[in-house]
């Protein structure tokens, strides 16, 4: 196993550029989604999980299960150096465990993940087994907020309440978009976090581009009995001008005047 | 079999404390024993089996061995998604028991019955199916695959009553179960079916008709090599199932004939029909689909007697 860099070397402008420059080398698309996500995944790998080794069996559990956000994941894993910057390397290309989607045999990921809904009952789950079998662990599941239209994502909801499972934390990557188009347009979900509350669990609104109040609202969160709910507000793409709320960066992989563009970008951010 | 199932899961509960028990709302008056032995390690989540297996997988991650019970549809098919993505991807130590295989729930409905569960399931080769085909046969299936690696899919009756003459509660994984030996035809069964396979071989030898029965009671992995064996040895062989045929034993039985190159002639006994709305009994539907000792009977008669069927 890898040597751990530290939690200090995952940032946010760093895990955009390793999005970027792996999207852009294997010309991929969902860099938006990844974006998206990139201060809640630094946040996550740079302080708030609770991994002193990805072999430790009281580590934290982190579950993306908004899958096609990988890159992000990804990202995070190499500045902490448990995967290579040869492993990142080979994202996307044959025979490689780094796919669009994360597979559960790459070391640091703990589940298999793409098909969204899937995350949130496996999470309650491993917040289950940790209280089963009196652990302090905790588990966090990143959830889309367009993963808040499956029907199983509010099974799991109900379960997570029900047991009151307080070692479990979902965030929602709540940028507003999907694949087609802008959740208020597909299916509206605008206020997520009331729901989530209606349904018994500790919900809070939090800037998912602000680590340090992402980092507080899970410590004020710990004392609450209940499962909680971090409604991140996001912007998709967020970081590269010409991608930001725009539908097109779902799906789209970058030119390489596109790409020139996106790193100046994120360089002055 | 129901109270074969849990007396066998509490007897391995009481055991090991990593076995836990879930039903989507299910088993009443059946799961209760369990549940007033171990109450912190059993969960009705809910009608809600997506999560049911969901949960079922973190659990497994975290060095539980969940069995997850509801009637075999609502097990198999409404979650199956999660058992792909879930204990099957993950080779999760997930066990799913389906209750109510074939017909058994008759009045309950088409919905309600499990005549699809374990063919829908067959294609993926990291999931154990175990079809028992008795009580006791369901007792030692569960001691022999509780802790095995990777998820088991348990396609369970609920009678109590019913037996196998000559199969005694013998499981062996991966292998059929040869109850009777004869020359002229064998009868391949799957499930309780397989006590009516027997009593057609009884009916079949006041004809002076000499059946082998055997029962599969591990459909995947299947069991090739006895398979092969019993196809050499008869001209003759007649798949049994309360399920359809397509992607069920009787495809099962096909491949095998085919891939070997025996020479044997295969006849299907099976569910063919698209379902109906019409209530009844699971003896009326062994009847209208012809799957009951009179109907395997005659038509392995029939057969011989050189008609086309």
């Amino acid at each position: 196993m890898n040597r751990d860099s530290g939690e200090s070397a995952v940032t946010g402008r760093r895990v955009r550029e390793l999005i970027l420059r792996e999207s852009h080398r294997a010309h991929v698309g969902h860099i938006g989604s990844a974006l998206s996500i990139a201060d809640i995944v630094a946040a996550l790998y740079g302080g708030i999980l609770r991994i002193p080794s990805l072999g430790d069996t009281e580590r934290d559990r982190f579950i993306l299960s908004k899958g096609h956000a990988a890159l992000a994941l990804y990202a995070a894993l190499a500045l902490r150096g448990w995967i290579t910057a040869e492993q990142l390397a080979t994202y996307c290309g044959d025979g490689s465990l780094l796919g669009v989607h994360p597979e559960h045999e790459l070391p640091g990921v703990e589940f298999s993940s793409g098909s969204l809904g899937h995350g949130l009952s496996i999470g309650a789950g491993c917040a289950l087994a940790a209280r089963a079998t009196g652990s302090a662990r905790r588990t966090f599941v990143l959830l889309s907020d367009a993963e808040l239209d499956e029907g199983s994502t509010w099974e799991a909801a109900m379960f997570a309440a029900h047991h009151r499972l307080d070692g479990l934390y979902a965030i929602v990557d709540a940028n507003g978009q999907q694949a087609f188009g802008y959740t208020r347009d597909v299916l509206a979900i605008e206020n997520a976090a009331e729901r989530f509350a209606a349904f018994g669990w500790d919900a809070r609104e939090v800037d998912g581009h602000d680590g340090a109040a992402l980092r507080a609202a899970v410590d004020e969160a710990a004392s609450v009995p209940e499962p909680h709910l971090l409604l991140a507000r996001t912007t998709f793409g967020r970081g590269v001008s010409f991608m930001e709320r725009r539908i097109k960066w779902h799906y789209w992989p970058m030119s390489p005047e596109e790409y020139a563009t996106a790193m100046r970008d994120v360089a002055a951010t | 079999m129901r109270t074969a199932f849990v007396e066998t899961v509490c007897a391995l509960a009481r055991a090991d404390r990593r076995v836990m028990l879930l039903t989507a709302d299910l088993g009443y008056n059946a799961l209760e024993p369990f549940a007033a032995a171990f109450p912190e390690r059993f969960f009705n989540v809910g009608v809600a089996e997506q999560n049911m297996i969901g949960v079922a997988t973190g659990l497994a991650a975290g060095g539980m061995i969940p069995f997850c019970y509801s009637i075999a549809p609502f097990a198999a098919l409404r979650p199956y998604e999660f058992l792909r993505n879930g204990p099957i991807l993950h080779r999760s130590r997930v066990r799913v028991a389906g209750v109510g295989a074939g017909f058994e729930y008759g009045t309950a409905g088409p919905s309600h019955h499990g005549i699809d569960d374990a063919a829908a399931l067959r294609p993926h080769p990291g999931l154990t199916i175990v079809t028992p085909a008795e009580p006791a046969q369901l007792a030692a299936a569960l001691r022999a695959t509780w802790d095995q690696d990777g998820p088991v899919y348990y396609r369970i009756g609920k009678d109590d009553a019913v037996r196998v003459p000559g199969l005694d509660g013998r499981f062996r994984a991966g292998r059929a179960e040869i109850v009777r030996d004869g020359r002229d035809v064998a009868l391949i069964a799957m499930g309780t079916l397989a006590s009516e396979a027997c009593a057609a071989a009884d009916l079949l030898a006041e004809r002076g008709i000499s059946a082998s029965v055997a029962v599969v009671s591990t459909f995947n992995p299947s069991p090739v090599d006895d398979l092969t064996e019993l196809v050499r040895a008869h001209a003759l062989i007649v798949s049994v199932e309360a399920q359809y045929v397509a992607g069920g034993l009787g495809s099962l039985v096909a491949e095998t004939i085919a891939e070997d190159g025996a020479a044997a002639r295969l006849v299907r006994i099976g569910v063919r029909n698209p379902p109906q709305s019409f209530s009844g009994s699971q003896r009326f539907y062994h009847a209208l689909h012809e799957l009951d000792r009179d109907a395997i009977a005659r038509r392995v008669l029939t057969v011989l007697a050189g008609e086309r069927v």
